[in-house]
């Protein structure tokens, strides 16, 4: 044994084992991310969030100023709060992004997704179904006799609400589309 | 008459129509390049057609495309300038990915030109396609792919834009066949025409806590890196204004030597994994730590939660995700090294020059007492030539010359920067974010081209050596007179001596089998070959190498079983050093040949 007080064999030792002593407490954060519209854009922004090894959870990107070659890209993540600092700086370094926004953090913010669910059944399932997305205000956008396709809009938790409750009356398919947001007020 | 001819035809060449392939070249010429690295092929034929037709640009024709990467890396850390490369599609793109990604870790900048398939067969697997944007997008700060040749200008321009502002980077621009043949239109580089302007001053209200917390500071310490070199020469003559005038230690990255010069009085040499026992005990023992252009990597904090646990932290990073990443900062600063120089000295001295006189100099005195450890001594040889010896007796031999050194990576590479003074920047290239092997060679290649009355030396392993041989071709077509100077112990010298602390002494692969003879070797290209295996005989041979008007490979045969010391283990904090071969063997206990 060396005065390393390593055991022969050992291979706990690693030069990469050197975790910084931060906060754990995992925080989920809004992004908005400005990018350039050009070919590519959205391979570098999930590039860095693969390749760094952080989480998305939903990502929706489109132009938004077509004179300007403006997309907008809205990223929902998870980390601590160092890592989510990281992912702001990271962003913020890629050339073709020109501003970075945490929407958790600058101020309140409207977040919303649109949904679609293919619910099939019949008889008294059917009703509910029918019952709750009025509740809702999910609209019908496609029916036959023994299924409905519902749209919802509304922040992410309301759509998790009701994909909760389409479940046992035979939700069969559902499409989400992510999270936009945006700042209230000016 | 002349005179005014001569200004239409200037007016002429500023905007107007010609093919691609000539736009790059005319790029070229525009952002005042005047040497390019690379290999032809299928893809780029038409712009080495134009390479062919003038004589404003010299083409470096290399062996292998990752030489013409870190060749352009050699030439821009000597000079400052960014580093170019014109290479083909497929192979010759992929080939460059190491020296790309060398480049992005240490932040030097290159614009690198690939050809592609035309247009319209990108994406039918075509000969010699591949998805360059998409492999190299990891591995640059910024790629194009030119779909238009009227955007083609731009592209370049803005190429140099990027590669060379804020925190530098290889860029890479992607130009498919029929773009370099098509014509278009020439717009001249326009100023202010890129959305990316990254901000170079710092804040003047975390500068002024910087100087408030320099003048109370009781063990204040500078750590420095690579951002100083990158950042111009007027930092590195700001540093060393501000280091002088407070007597505050320096200590320095491998990246960063020669930023503050080794004969300074305050110098500490080189921290980190096998820095000197006296910068790492500093930066352990501060009270106030200066990070300017350093970005806290592992090979420098060792285990974190023990990292120098009493000092506030003041970070000066121009990329603002350097700061928070590893270590978090007391006193941010978001800015160009230079610009908060300049404003730290500005607003240092309207405070009256302030600094606790009393407590440096006793922290002074224990910095003295540190650096009476002696930590880079080793025990000597009459018999067999020590590589630390050999380094020294390197130093002693070209210290006056007007000397470049490069490196490949491993022990030889850590020996070179100990024992190896530096009194200027930009004069000492290595690899140190990604540690490639084979750097040094086809870098050395580089430096020589951007200073050819230049003694250029390459501190190498034979291992290393090995892995970009081929470049051999490259110093012997140019007449380069670089040095290879090859310590050669006939292992992986690093690995095997992580082996031996770490892995129970299982040398699993770890040795260099069927080596050359180099003097051969040397002979086969044309160049000349020196052996020197008896102390007795190295100056006289390295004399020998230094008078000699060509390139050189000397095969310096040194002891093989060598390590490199000190060394913080890894997982082990600044104080936890390893000084030398008992302190492995258990002779001595830990904790009794550490000192703190």
């Amino acid at each position: 044994m060396s005065a390393l007080h390593i055991k022969k064999g050992s291979t706990r030792h690693s030069a990469y084992n050197l975790r910084p002593t931060f906060s754990d407490v995992q925080e989920k954060h809004t992004l908005a991310v400005l990018v350039e519209n050009e070919p590519g854009v959205l391979a570098r922004v999930i590039g860095l969030f693969s390749g760094r090894g952080y989480n998305i959870e939903s990502l929706t990107v489109a132009e938004v100023d077509h004179t300007g070659h403006l997309s907008r890209i809205t990223v929902v993540t998870t980390g601590t709060p160092q890592v989510i600092e990281q992912i702001k700086a990271q962003l913020g370094r890629i050339v073709s992004v020109h501003e970075v926004h945490d929407l958790t953090v600058e101020g309140a913010s409207v977040e919303r997704e649109l949904a679609i669910f293919k619910v099939v059944g019949e008889g008294d399932k059917r009703v509910e179904a029918l019952r709750l997305a009025d509740i809702f205000r999910a609209n019908v956008v496609d029916s036959t006799l023994n299924s409905f396709i519902f749209e919802i809009t509304g922040a992410p938790e309301k759509i998790d609400a009701f994909a909760d409750l389409m479940r046992p009356l035979g939700l069969a398919e559902v499409a989400r589309t992510g999270v936009a947001a945006l700042l209230r007020g000016v | 008459m002349r005179n005014g001819r001569c200004r239409q035809l200037e007016q002429k060449q500023m905007t107007r129509e010609m093919t691609g392939a000539k736009m790059v070249i005319q790029a070229l010429k525009d952002q005042g390049v005047d040497t390019v690295f690379g290999y032809p092929g299928g893809a780029v034929l038409p712009i080495y057609d134009e390479i062919f037709l003038q004589n404003d640009i010299r083409h470096i024709l290399v062996r292998h495309e990752q030489g013409a990467v870190h060749a352009a890396e050699g030439y821009a850390r000597s000079t400052g300038k960014p580093g170019v490369v014109l290479v083909t599609s497929g192979p010759g793109a992929t080939n460059a990915v190491t020296g790309l990604t060398d480049a992005l870790l240490d932040s030097i900048p290159l614009v690198v030109l690939t050809g592609q398939v035309p247009t319209f067969m990108i994406g039918s697997d075509a000969f010699q396609e591949a998805d360059t944007v998409g492999i190299t997008r990891p591995c640059t700060k910024h790629n194009w792919l030119v779909k238009d040749t009227n955007q083609l200008s731009a592209i370049l321009h803005e190429g140099f834009h990027v590669a060379t502002s804020g925190r530098p980077g290889p860029v890479l621009i992607d130009i498919p066949k029929d773009v370099q043949f098509a014509t278009g239109t020439y717009e001249p580089a326009k100023p202010n025409a890129s959305h990316y302007q990254p901000i170079v001053k710092g804040d003047m209200e975390e500068i002024t806590e910087l100087v408030a917390a320099i003048e109370a500071a009781e063990r204040p310490v500078f750590y420095t890196g690579g951002g100083v070199i990158n950042s111009g020469p007027a930092a590195s003559q700001l540093l060393r204004e501000l280091v002088d005038a407070t007597g505050i230690p320096i200590t320095s990255t491998l990246m960063g030597l020669g930023a503050y010069p080794a004969s300074g009085e305050n110098w500490l040499g080189m921290l980190g994994m096998h820095g000197l026992y006296e910068a790492n005990l500093a930066m352990h023992d501060c009270d106030l730590m200066i990070n300017i252009g350093a970005r806290f990597d592992d090979r420098i904090t060792g285990r974190i939660d023990a990292f120098s646990p009493n000092s506030k932290k003041a970070h000066i990073d121009i990329d603002p995700s350097s700061i928070n990443k590893v270590i978090k900062a007391d006193i941010p600063i978001v800015g160009d090294v230079a610009h908060v120089l300049e404003d730290i000295l500005k607003v240092w001295k309207a405070r009256g020059r302030k600094v606790n006189r009393e407590a440096i100099a006793k922290w002074q005195e224990q910095v003295s007492a540190w650096r009476r450890v002696n930590c880079l001594a080793y025990t000597g040889s009459e018999k067999t030539i020590k590589p630390q010896y050999a380094l020294q007796r390197l130093e002693a031999l070209t210290k006056d010359h007007d000397r470049y050194i490069t490196t490949e990576v491993g022990q030889h590479q850590m020996w070179a920067a100990q024992y190896l003074n530096f009194e200027d920047p930009n004069r000492w290239m290595t690899s140190g974010g990604l540690g490639t092997m084979g750097y040094g060679f086809p870098a050395s290649i580089g430096v020589q081209m951007a200073h050819p009355d230049a003694l250029v030396v390459n501190v190498a392993g034979e291992a290393s050596w090995l892995m970009n041989m081929q470049e051999m071709g490259t110093a012997a077509q140019y007449r380069l007179p670089v040095k290879q100077f090859i310590l050669n112990n006939e292992r992986l010298g690093m690995v095997r001596q992580w082996q031996e602390l770490l892995h129970g002494e299982r040398y699993s692969q770890s040795w260099s089998e069927a080596l050359p003879d180099f003097v051969k070797l040397a002979e086969a290209f044309g160049a000349k070959g020196i052996l020197c295996s008896d102390p007795a005989d190295l100056d006289d041979a390295i004399m020998e190498m230094i008078n000699y008007d060509g390139p050189v490979i000397f095969d310096c045969l040194v002891e093989k079983h060598e390590n490199c010391f000190p060394m913080i283990p890894s997982g082990k904090a600044h104080n936890e050093m390893l000084m030398g071969e008992a302190d492995t063997q258990g002779v001595i206990q830990a904790g009794g040949a550490v000192l703190v």
